[in-house]
């Protein structure tokens, strides 16, 4: 026990939660877009698998990780593509089709991994990148200017999400179907549309979410790679209160108690694995209770839009 | 999650109150007639009765059969099962066009598939036995969704579920079987409801999301469960000779269940299964319990306003699904394995949403469903030794067969609408 308070461990565990918050992050920050416009996606989970898998069998075929990136990403936009036909276009429960999303995508994963793949292999994901100068700062540098560019970006991406829903007109847009989709409708807005581009953004970003886990932070594939982590992603939208800026802060609470539990883990102190395990999930119940009742809520959060209904 | 009654404001309570009880007669038919198919018939007749009455079953008619005389909608029947069947069918065609690209013959995979559910005694018997807790989790599943809550939480259900059936017998050895069978059967279902209950009065008091929260419950109920299974639970028989297999001992003789065919699986839970998804049936549409489950699903701020207790529903709904998938764990362990061990629920939890969406969400049309859904299973598992095809394929269809029945759901609204429509005003009350 003595071991976790030693400066070591500590930069040890600092440098995890910053590698742990990226997928969260980037689904996390996708799904705000989604359910900023109304949309709530619960099939993040089986976009991240499937992109996770897509981004690593490019790579393992061609050795270029950026095909692979983009492998990730048309995996996201075709399944966002199908979430909004379902969700927006056909005005389904959008809880149950992004089950059967999720389904899908750990389904499909794990079939082309046994298929094409077979055995575990590992992959040269992306190598750290030292920014010169700032990492060479003590302590902090090593932990936040020393990391894969796909780190770099969940980062960066935080600041870009809130400008583009808070300072332009297209965030307007999608705040404006979210929370009154009639309205935006009487004003010309075209709702579909917008719908559709939250949606896909956000897909897009949770199959990016993949690809961090399987080419940049583990380098590998295995069955329900994420085990849930796009599920906590949604809930974290919830957290972070619709706003970038909470969801960073979410992101960045919880990768703190996934790198801690997992160098208690390293570390040989005496808590069950599966104890340890548990905690992330009871927090997240715990931050959903937390943040219950919020009024910031999108008001059109889950209602499908029917022009003919106004 | 809509709001519940109380956030709606002065006007909006106001059309509220005078929709139920004072004007727009024709709505209000429509409402009623949605909510109970009786009190739209009296509605109809003119048969008016208190205004509070008019909405809620009375005691005296709630015993009554519903539809008696009322012919049978076969257009409508083969309505509900032409669309689920149809949904299948393209999700199986779609899985084989992913086989074809992945150079594997579909039809190897198919015919392998069906073989191994159809094929053979075992085969049969094996997809009764997985048809079981497919039915008992569809039934908790039917009972949230009818409250229009959805419960995504069955597999730590049947964990919770599992872990008292097998507890239960295990701390107590010697007692009789008649005592011992609904012990762990109420045990296993009171854990279940348990873990069911968290999330219900979670999204009922706090409005927390279910499907977020019984995910969550999902991953604690397997962590608590693979700590048991290491620990206190293992069997002591694994301890001495030093293998450390993560199951429990075997439970004691009593508690099984009989075997119903000699050299097969197939147990007496499945007789268990289907009474209760009679019971079930007439929970939900003779009961007045039942009825506020579904009015309350249909439309929280009408309910609200007759005076049912839309809170303490949602919450009574999700510790119901809880108890029937705590119930499906139990009857796995005492029917099949004989003991508590890592990967008992097989995905049951998530084959039993879909199997409940395709039977219609109604206890009757499970049946069919389940066992499709079972057999589906069986073959997978044959599939997979057979011709090395993962059995993972299944997951994938049956998460397009879920987007298909979701995103198909509109048309068949609006097509049952256009047709009820069409009909002269006198037959409407019938359906």
């Amino acid at each position: 026990m003595k071991g976790l308070f030693s400066l070591n461990v500590l930069t040890g565990v600092l440098n995890s939660m910053i590698a742990l918050a990226t997928p969260f992050l980037y689904a996390a920050i996708g799904e705000t877009f989604a359910q900023t416009a109304g949309v709530v996606n619960l099939g993040v989970d089986g976009i991240m698998l499937l992109a996770a898998f897509g981004a690593f069998f490019v790579t393992l075929m061609t050795g270029n990780l950026w095909l692979g990136l983009l492998a990730a990403a048309a995996i996201g936009l075709a399944m966002g593509l199908i979430m909004a036909l379902i969700s927006v276009t056909l005005k389904a429960e959008q809880g149950v089709s992004g089950i059967g999303l999720y389904m899908f995508g750990l389904g499909m994963s794990s079939l082309l991994f046994k298929v094409l793949v077979g055995t575990v292999k590992t992959v040269q994901g992306f190598q750290p990148v030292s920014i010169p100068i700032l990492s060479t700062i003590p302590f902090i540098g090593p932990i936040l200017f020393n990391n894969s560019v796909l780190v770099y970006g969940a980062f960066l991406l935080v600041p870009l999400a809130w400008v583009v829903l808070e300072k332009t007109n297209l965030g307007l847009k999608f705040k404006a179907v979210g929370q009154n989709p009639a309205a935006a409708d009487s004003l010309g807005i075209n709702v579909v549309a917008i719908r559709y581009l939250a949606v896909c953004i956000g897909a897009i970003l949770a199959g990016i979410a993949g690809a961090s886990l399987s080419i940049s932070l583990l380098n590998l594939f295995q069955d329900d790679l994420t085990s849930g982590q796009g599920f906590i992603a949604v809930a974290l939208v919830y957290f972070g209160g619709w706003s970038p800026i909470g969801v960073l802060g979410g992101a960045l609470l919880f990768s703190a108690v996934n790198s801690i539990q997992l160098w208690m883990q390293v570390l040989g102190v005496n808590l069950p694995a599966s104890v340890a395990v548990m905690l992330p999930y009871i927090l997240t119940i715990v931050a959903l209770m937390m943040t219950a009742n919020r009024a910031r809520q999108p008001a059109a959060l889950n209602k499908p839009f029917d022009r003919s209904e106004n | 999650m809509r709001p519940s009654a109380r956030s709606l404001n002065e006007s909006e309570r106001y059309c509220v109150r005078s929709l139920i009880f004072i004007d727009m007669p024709e709505t209000r038919a429509k409402l009623l007639q949605s909510l109970s198919p009786r009190v739209g018939q009296n509605v109809k007749t003119g048969e008016s009765r208190a205004r509070l009455g008019n909405l809620m079953p009375s005691a005296t008619t709630t015993g009554k059969p519903l539809r008696k005389g009322a012919p049978i909608d076969w257009t409508k029947v083969v309505l509900n099962g032409a669309m689920p069947l149809a949904g299948v069918l393209a999700a199986l065609a779609i899985a084989g066009i992913f086989l074809a690209l992945l150079k594997v013959d579909p039809l190897t995979a198919y015919k392998s598939l069906v073989d191994g559910a159809l094929g053979s005694t075992f085969g049969l018997t094996q997809t009764l036995v997985k048809a079981t807790p497919l039915l008992l989790v569809g039934l908790g599943i039917c009972i949230a969704f009818r409250a229009n809550v959805i419960n995504i939480g069955a597999e730590g259900q049947i964990i919770m579920g599992a872990l008292a059936g097998a507890a239960l017998p295990l701390s107590m050895p010697g007692l009789p079987g008649f005592v011992l069978v609904p012990l762990a059967c109420i045990g296993g279902f009171a854990a279940g409801a348990f873990w069911g209950f968290i999330p219900g009065i979670l999204k009922a008091r706090l409005r927390v999301n279910e499907i977020l929260s019984t995910i969550m419950m999902n991953a604690i109920a397997l962590q608590f469960m693979n700590f048991l299974l290491q620990g206190p639970l293992m069997d002591p028989e694994n301890v001495r000779r030093g293998t450390f297999l993560a199951q429990s001992a075997r439970l004691p003789k009593e508690v099984w269940l009989p075997r119903l065919v000699p050299q097969t699986l197939l147990h007496s839970g499945l007789f268990i299964a289907i009474i209760l998804a009679v019971v079930v049936y007439i929970f939900l549409w003779r009961t007045t319990i039942g009825y506020q489950i579904r009015a309350v699903g249909l439309s929280p701020d009408a309910s609200g306003y007759a005076g049912i207790d839309v809170r303490a529903n949602i919450a009574l709904s999700m510790t119901l699904a809880g108890g029937f998938a705590g119930l499906a764990g139990v009857i796995e362990v005492i029917g099949v394995q004989h003991r508590l061990l890592e990967g008992l629920t097989s995905g049951y939890g998530f084959t039993g949403i879909v199997a409940a969406l395709l039977g219609g969400l109604h206890p009757i049309g499970l049946i069919p469903a389940s066992v499709v859904f079972g057999g589906l299973l069986v073959g997978a598992d044959k599939m997979q030794r057979a011709v090395q095809i993962p059995s993972s394929l299944v997951t994938a269809i049956l998460g397009m067969i879920v987007l298909f029945v979701s995103g198909a759901g509109i048309w068949a609204k609006s097509w049952a609408a256009k047709r009820l429509a069409g009909r002269p005003q006198g037959t409407e009350a019938t359906k």
